[in-house]
């Protein structure tokens, strides 16, 4: 009785607690140059604006899509022309119909490509294995909704656009929280979107059942650094909006990666000493981070956390 | 409140008022009494008898530190794996002894500014300014600029409350600040991870730090708690003094440019692995004190645990 009592309340607590985060309205945050976030709709969302549209990066939960519409509209009256999604998961994405239908795609007569959609809503676009993710063959039912799913997708390493002045980059990350990450750079306004790759409210979301590993989420993260330039004494310049939590610059993601890639190095060391997944999680190799950093449930917890880096890393047989 | 709280209440009761100055001023109280009879409502009014007086105290001028507090550590720096008095939690206690110095040798951390709640610790030139509106001369903010890393810092006195949760952290936080008598007491958040002792323990950016700044005369007390759940079991309380500097010749310049010190392979980090770091025992030995009293805890910060190690030596 009391199994059943625990697991009912290991399931309802992260609901109640989505539900209580979901319950107030979307803000919006200007960030720098064109780019706004948007908080409160269960993932962080960027917005760029400017004389020629809307681009919005992420859409967050479906239940808060009105909301999130509605906040756009405050910041700007321009059609919605773009949204790129970081990553597959309906946190992110579960807002993309709605979103998509409150925009539109302009055409015209020399339009070639896939556009099955102009001039009905706006494009998403995402990386290949987003739609892989969200889509499903010929003769199986998907769980996404077919409006959900992106209407443009790229395979090589990068996609690039030009985009209210500003060159907008979405830079593909293989096998990082997910297999279908994409980082979001806004050359111009100089802030960089990362998607679940890096948070300042938990451990990564590292998805091994979706493509994730931890070389590939460490990967990913020096790549950011390597994009980020601070400004005075090593603070703002570039901006970067994680998937979750605050506006961060350079240095609150080094203590991110420097987190990371330690904890790493210690797994490493136990795999290499033989040491089984049960013996690493007894050895308590995160006690120094996991007050700051462990989720209550879930991928951002400190013993999936671990889990999925030993699984990483360990030897397949 | 703890029992170093409690303690450090009393410490900083000392300071505003010193025993010393506590005796002069009972002498000199019947003669107080009588000057502020005789003064009535006009003293009460301030000089000139037309202007009254505002709350709180000016605390503009360019200061200087002294150093008769930890000059030790607050100079050429702690012993590595000394956390003796420091109220740190175990994961804290963890991170100090992975971290390894070389981690500085790294582009990337070499800039990196002393936050707000350590910045004071250092040798540095403070430079203090009142921003008032110009038609009203209402307050509206505290302005510091500290050279040491050339950090101004804001603290906003008209009432404003503190930003959303979304938004950035910095070295120097976000600080408001109110007078409580002639005290400046200030509240900030949004910081940015940043020592606790600059031999690898850190607090992290959900701390927050109260401070209280005291003026006697051309003496400035600066006091601070610092609360951070993740490294701290305990209120971290510090205090630091400065002195009036009437002379400005100091450069008030800190430029950074950070180069490669040392070619690696992408991404390595410097650090211990668990039961690695060798310098866990150099300062216990230097001081002949046991390791674990060393390594700190809120109990090492408490006169009560002299006596435990006695006992524990004495076995």
């Amino acid at each position: 009785m009391k199994t059943v009592a625990a697991a009912v309340f290991a399931i309802c607590l992260p609901i109640a607690t989505l539900a209580q985060q979901l319950s107030g309205d979307v803000q919006a945050l200007k960030v720098q140059g064109n780019v706004y976030l948007l908080t409160g709709a269960g993932s962080n969302i960027a917005v760029q604006i400017g004389d020629a549209g809307v681009l919005v990066v992420d859409t967050g939960v479906a239940e808060m899509s009105d909301k999130v519409v509605a906040a756009i509209r405050k910041l700007s009256d321009k059609p919605i022309q773009y949204v790129l999604n970081t990553h597959a998961d309906s946190d992110h994405t579960g807002g993309n119909d709605t979103v998509r239908k409150a925009g539109l795609t302009y055409v015209g007569a020399n339009v070639t490509g896939n556009l099955r959609d102009a001039g009905i809503g706006a494009q998403i676009y995402a990386h290949d294995n987003v739609l892989k993710r969200m889509s499903a063959p010929t003769g199986v039912q998907a769980s996404v909704p077919f409006g959900s799913w992106p209407t443009e997708t790229y395979l090589s390493g990068r996609k690039q656009m030009f985009f209210n002045s500003e060159p907008v980059e979405m830079i593909h990350q293989p096998a990082a929280h997910a297999d279908g990450d994409s980082l979001i750079f806004f050359r111009r306004s100089d802030v960089v979107v990362t998607g679940d790759i890096f948070m300042t409210t938990s451990y990564p979301f590292i998805d091994i059942d979706k493509g994730g590993s931890i070389q590939g989420e460490i990967d990913a993260l020096n790549n950011i650094l390597e994009l980020a330039i601070p400004g005075y004494q090593d603070e703002a310049g570039t901006y970067i909006i994680p998937g979750h939590g605050w506006i961060s610059d350079r240095p609150d993601l080094l203590e991110y990666r420097d987190m990371v890639t330690i904890i790493r190095d210690r797994i490493q060391a136990a795999i290499t000493k033989g040491q089984t997944l049960e013996q690493v999680k007894a050895a308590g190799l995160t006690k120094d981070y996991d007050r700051r950093y462990s989720a209550k449930s879930g991928l951002g917890n400190a013993e999936k956390f671990v889990e999925a880096i030993y699984k990483s890393l360990a030897p397949k047989k | 409140m703890t029992k170093l709280h409690k303690k450090f209440r009393r410490e900083l009761r000392g300071k505003i008022f010193p025993e010393e100055t506590l005796r002069c001023s009972y002498r000199a109280s019947s003669l107080a009494v009588f000057i502020l009879i005789l003064a009535g409502s006009a003293f009460a009014q301030g000089p000139g008898g037309y202007n009254p007086i505002g709350p709180g105290v000016d605390l503009a001028g360019n200061w200087g530190p002294v150093f008769h507090e930890d000059a030790h550590e607050r100079g050429p720096g702690p012993e590595l794996a000394n956390y003796v008095g420091l109220p740190i939690t175990d994961g804290a206690r963890m991170y100090g002894l992975a971290w390894d110095a070389s981690r500085f040798t790294i582009p990337e951390h070499q800039c990196e500014v002393h936050i707000v709640s350590y910045i004071y610790r250092g040798p540095y030139n403070l430079r203090i300014w009142e921003e008032r509106d110009p038609v009203s001369q209402k307050l509206i903010a505290i302005k510091q600029y500290i050279d040491n890393y050339q950090q101004t810092r804001t603290i906003w006195m008209d009432g404003r409350s503190h930003p959303s949760e979304a938004a950035p952290h910095t070295w120097m936080g976000f600080s408001t600040g109110k007078y409580e008598g002639n005290i400046l007491t200030v509240h900030t958040t949004h910081l940015k991870w940043g020592w606790i002792r600059r031999n690898g323990l850190r607090h992290t950016d959900q701390a927050t730090l109260t401070e209280h700044f005291i003026r006697h005369g051309d003496h400035l007390t600066h006091a601070s708690v610092l609360t951070d759940p993740a490294t701290l079991s305990e209120p971290l309380m510090k205090t630091e003094d400065l002195v009036l500097r009437l002379q400005n010749g100091q450069t008030w310049l800190y430029p950074c440019e950070p180069v490669v010190e040392i070619v690696r392979p992408r991404g390595i980090v410097p650090h211990y692995l668990p039961g690695e770091n060798p310098f866990l025992h150099e300062f216990a030995d230097l001081y002949k004190i046991p390791v674990e009293a060393a390594l700190g805890g809120a109990e090492t910060a408490y006169p009560e645990y002299q006596s435990k190690l006695k006992r524990t030596n004495a076995k």
